[in-house]
């Protein structure tokens, strides 16, 4: 494997070099971006500026035969925290990327003028050429036209014209199998930081590559039948999953009184049985859509799926919980229709689902546009897209919006907004929330797992006791399967079943010709946290900003009428060990 | 008495009546406990769940009150 620098900023334009892994060989996926941006990036320097790196890395099992294996990392300093960012992503760019040789592309510099750029690398080479014709291109257009001009063998990494107006809560896309722009990096800005490198889109060619081949081949294969096996028979990766996708939880977490509902005022939603993972799927499928598909090649747990409008005609992919969420429930939209219109917006403009919700439910909040209108909700992100003065304002994230309109209730860590579980309702997460290097985060540490699912054991959602151990060593996990270029998603049969955490070990080893153990992979989660609190330290984040907004300790949370009880003192405990 | 009960996901299909929506209200006799409820609407004992009584996790052998809601899932998960 070797690693691709593009120095944006050299005298007379763009340089491609490449290099052996060096003293980042052995790493991947968030251990290499975070790795490499803690190494090469001054935690003080401006985002936005020449001394940021944006660092695109695919998994240590990548371009592999192995199952599940094709997410990727994009690693650099956020414009929206100020702090250390991994944005993580499925699709299918991982697995070209690897199989074409490259552990990671690393953006660095910043061009002389706004000229916009596309890179093209394929088995021949690295290939970067000035475009404007993709100037404010949507997603969509953009990767259409790819398409057309180097044929369908492709995938494309790009931004849309949120990340080229270089606004904090921009994406980066990553393309399915369908080659739609439907997958995103999408926390923290990264798409911003793209766009200030003055990259358009990177398409990578499959054409000519092959599967990466294991060091033990016999090994190899035995593993990835384990592993396999032991995703299939757990009932959530095996069955629930692939039948309603990641929104069966809309009436888990509702029914557990945590469903942050306009703008985390209450924890219940009315509407919730008309966007539930349920409603969904059956509408879906009704429809001609599908309820189970897959975003990468390799993927056997096909949570995703397709939404299409009354007659039949593609709109977007399956909603994700989160997104039904944000601009559902959380605006008080209960319109699958609507939201799956914003979901599709979000994804051509280029703008992380998430910040989007909260962004505009704090705007409801302000007055700007009624918590229920769909309608306005739609113009609200169309105006992103045009860059005017409040598309601007909007596109910036939560916490700017909240501060331009004088709003209190902003509901964001470090910059960062909540996911959908309130941490009033579900105290694990937020743990989790307040603590992570990445800001309010949910995959960070996701203490759903034991507070809500009753997978990994169990920890009472409603108290304080026994969150802070079950943050920890969540956080320590998801740092390491992040660096493997699995899905998070394997972590449900992972945790519950020690034979197949076992197997991923195994697959590490075969393909590596390693002896890894269980407390290796910990150790490693623990060395990528302890890299990225030191960069936030060194970034001017302390521990007073491992905290909740105050409202969330102050007010109680409809139905359980409860506070965030996780005291202060004991959040500073979470990275002690 | 009258309880709220709520079956998601694929326990959908015990529900009582062609519903729309995941949930119907019930008549239970006083003293039923929520493992009696399951076995009055067929679900399979042995099948592993996630119960909430009243959004609070529970085990099966509680005892339900008037206007009590009961919510069951098969093991889920999502993001």
């Amino acid at each position: 494997m070797k690693i691709l620098r593009i120095n944006m900023g050299a005298a007379g334009g763009p340089k491609v070099s490449e290099e052996p892994m060096g003293q980042y060989e052995g790493l991947g996926g968030r251990a290499l971006t975070s790795t490499l941006v803690v190494k090469e990036v001054p935690p003080l320097c401006h985002p936005l500026g020449e001394d940021n790196k944006l660092v695109i890395a695919p998994g240590l099992l990548s371009g592999t035969p192995a199952v599940m294996s094709g997410r990727i990392s994009v690693g650099c300093k956020s414009p929206l925290t100020g702090g250390i960012k991994e944005a993580n992503s499925g699709g299918q760019p991982s697995q070209v990327l690897a199989m074409l040789g490259y552990g990671a592309i690393v953006l660095e510099g910043k061009p002389k003028d706004n000229t916009l750029y596309k890179v093209f690398i394929s088995k021949d080479g690295v290939k970067v050429t000035p475009d404007n014709s993709l100037r404010m291109l949507g997603n969509y257009d953009l990767v259409e036209k790819m398409k057309k001009e180097y044929g369908e063998k492709i995938a494309c990494i790009s931004i849309g014209p949120a990340g080229e107006m270089k606004m904090s809560a921009a994406s980066v896309a990553f393309s399915d199998m369908e080659l739609r722009p439907t997958r995103h990096a999408g926390r923290g800005g990264v798409g911003a930081v793209m766009g200030s490198k003055g990259v358009k889109v990177i398409v990578v060619s499959e054409t000519g590559t092959e599967r990466r081949t294991p060091k033990d081949p016999e090994k190899f294969r035995e593993a990835n039948k384990k592993f396999t096996e032991g995703l299939k028979k757990h009932p959530v990766t095996g069955e629930g999953l692939p039948a309603y996708g990641t929104n069966v939880l809309a009436n888990v977490i509702n029914e557990a009184g945590a469903y942050p509902t306009k703008n985390f005022l209450w924890g219940r939603f009315d509407g919730v049985q008309k966007i539930s993972g349920e409603t969904q799927a059956q509408l879906e499928t009704s429809r001609g859509g599908l309820a189970t598909h897959g975003c990468h090649r390799g993927c056997i747990i096909q949570c995703s799926g397709t939404f299409v409008d009354k007659d039949g005609h593609y709109v977007t992919k399956q909603v994700e919980y989160e997104t039904v969420w944000a601009l559902g429930a959380n605006c008080c939209i209960d319109d699958l229709d609507v939201i799956a219109q914003l979901d599709r917006l979000c994804d051509d403009i280029g703008v992380d689902t998430i910040e989007m919700g909260a962004t505009i439910a704090v705007a409801m909040e302000a007055g700007v546009a009624k918590f229920g209108d769909g309608q306005a909700s739609i113009n609200l992100l169309k105006e992103i897209g045009k860059g005017t003065p409040i598309g601007r304002i909007l596109g910036n994230g939560a916490a700017v919006t909240g501060k331009v309109f004088g709003v209190e209730r902003v509901p964001v860590v470090k910059g960062q907004a909540l996911p959908a579980y309130d941490p009033r309702g579900i105290q694990g997460i937020g743990v989790t929330y307040a603590t992570s290097t990445q800001g309010a985060d949910h995959t960070a540490g996701y203490a759903i797992t034991a507070n809500v699912l009753k997978v990994g054991g169990y920890v009472d959602p409603l108290k304080p006791e026994g969150q802070v151990e079950l943050s920890r060593n969540l956080q320590i996990a998801t740092a390491a399967i992040d660096s493997t270029g699995m899905c998070l998603f394997i972590a449900f049969a992972v945790l519950d079943q020690p034979e197949t955490f076992q197997a991923l070990i195994d697959l590490l080893n075969a393909f590596y010709g390693l002896n890894l153990t269980a407390d290796d992979v910990t150790a490693l989660g623990k060395q990528i946290l302890k890299t990225e609190r030191d960069f936030n330290l060194r970034a001017g984040l302390t521990a007073k900003h491992d905290r909740l907004p105050d409202f969330f300790k102050k007010e109680a949370l409809a139905p359980h009428n409860l506070t965030f009880m996780v005291k202060d003192e004991e959040l500073d405990k979470v990275f002690n060990w | 008495m009258k309880i709220e009960l709520r079956l998601y996901a694929s326990l959908g299909q015990y529900l009582p009546e062609k519903k729309e929506g995941n949930s119907c209200i019930v008549e239970v006799e006083p003293g039923t406990t929520i493992r009696k409820l399951f076995l009055r609407f067929h679900i399979p004992p042995e099948a592993r769940k996630i119960i909430f009584l009243n959004g609070i996790h529970a085990q099966g052998d509680e005892v339900l009150k008037e206007g009590d809601r009961v919510g069951a899932f098969p093991p889920v998960a999502g993001g």
